[in-house]
């Protein structure tokens, strides 16, 4: 009990700290935090993203196959996670979070890729930044490296199906992943002990305008490779 | 439209959006959605105790920002080299 008190007093006054602009906001951002999630389903996320994981490295393998030119683009795309999810925004409900990143991946290499990618940035967050945690890195990949880059893959294959300019599908897929991540942590808080509508506010619409954010960038990078790298794109058959 | 110009709106557009809400809300706290996640739970739930704790915490915000800023900084940096040999000059010499 006075871990617990210790850690609200901790945490009022790193936010106190904040406000004062001396200290970049500490209570960290998104993520389901180490130790929030009952044992059971723990184990339960993390079994579900074996088989992802599994695949994942199979895929990359048959991918680097199919364009060898691309692995470099298969590194850009881990790096670029990398960079998102280190930027924590302010939303418009007055809190903070991060993107994924995971969407620009998910496009160019398929969703399985991500489960591997989107892993190794969320256990350098677990590890070093105790940022999300140990116990609940199954639910958090599962959220934010599976099922959110198999919506943004499903997002621009349909759009790009219905003969949507490529840029407008990479926005839209690399948004509504991002978005779609968030809803999946949300369920996964919200099947514990209720409140699923509390946590999709707290989460899912804290997320809307990075979501778009991270559509934006996402597009950004897209624009350079699909002027100097169509190639790989095609081999990848991306476009 | 060139390539960089487009980006160039995109950019300026994504930084617009990501500072409107300090501009909009200036006496928001900023607080992160995980630690109001964590209030949530513990109103819904109000014994629950997390039974993990993270192996290492950093030892201030001070060096949690330098972890995120490495973070980011690696990124970029890969992406950046990235985007450099991928739209280096047809002609130019290649080193590699």
């Amino acid at each position: 009990m006075t871990t617990q008190r210790n850690h609200r007093l901790l945490r009022t006054a790193a936010l106190l700290i904040g406000l004062l602009g001396l200290l970049p906001m500490s209570a960290s951002a998104m993520h389901i935090a180490e130790g929030f999630l009952p044992a059971g389903w723990c184990v339960v996320w993390g079994a579900v993203c074996v088989p992802f994981v599994a695949a994942g490295f199979l895929s990359i393998k048959k991918k680097v196959e199919m364009a060898p030119r691309a692995k470099i683009l298969l590194a850009m795309c881990g790096a670029f996670a990398f960079v998102l999810s280190a930027l924590k925004l302010p939303s418009f409900n007055g809190s903070c979070s991060h993107p994924t990143g995971v969407g620009l991946g998910a496009i160019l290499f398929g969703p399985m890729t991500m489960a591997v990618l989107g892993l190794i940035v969320l256990l350098f967050q677990a590890l070093l930044l105790a940022h999300g945690g140990l116990t609940t890195l199954g639910a958090n990949t599962f959220s934010m490296a599976i099922a959110g880059p198999i919506v943004s893959w499903l997002v621009y294959k349909l759009l790009r199906k219905a003969k949507a300019p490529a840029p407008v599908a990479v926005f839209a897929a690399a948004a509504l992943g991002d978005l779609f991540t968030y809803v999946v942590t949300s369920f996964q808080l919200g099947v514990i002990d209720g409140g699923m509508a509390r946590y999709l506010m707290v989460f899912a619409v804290t997320q809307i305008p990075l979501a778009i954010v991270e559509g934006l960038l996402t597009v950004v990078v897209f624009n350079v490779l699909e002027k100097y790298s169509k190639t790989e794109l095609e081999a990848l058959c991306v476009l | 439209m060139k390539v960089w110009q487009k980006n160039l709106i995109l950019i300026v557009l994504a930084v617009a959006i990501a500072a409107l809400p300090l501009w909009l809300l200036p006496n928001a706290e900023f607080g992160g959605a995980d630690g109001q996640a964590e209030e949530v739970v513990q109103e819904l739930n109000p014994g629950y105790q997390p039974w993990f704790e993270p192996i290492l915490e950093p030892a201030s915000g001070e060096v949690e920002s330098l972890l995120f800023a490495l973070q980011a900084a690696v990124g970029a940096g890969i992406v950046g080299f990235v985007l450099g040999r991928i739209t280096k000059k047809p002609g130019g010499k290649d080193e590699s």
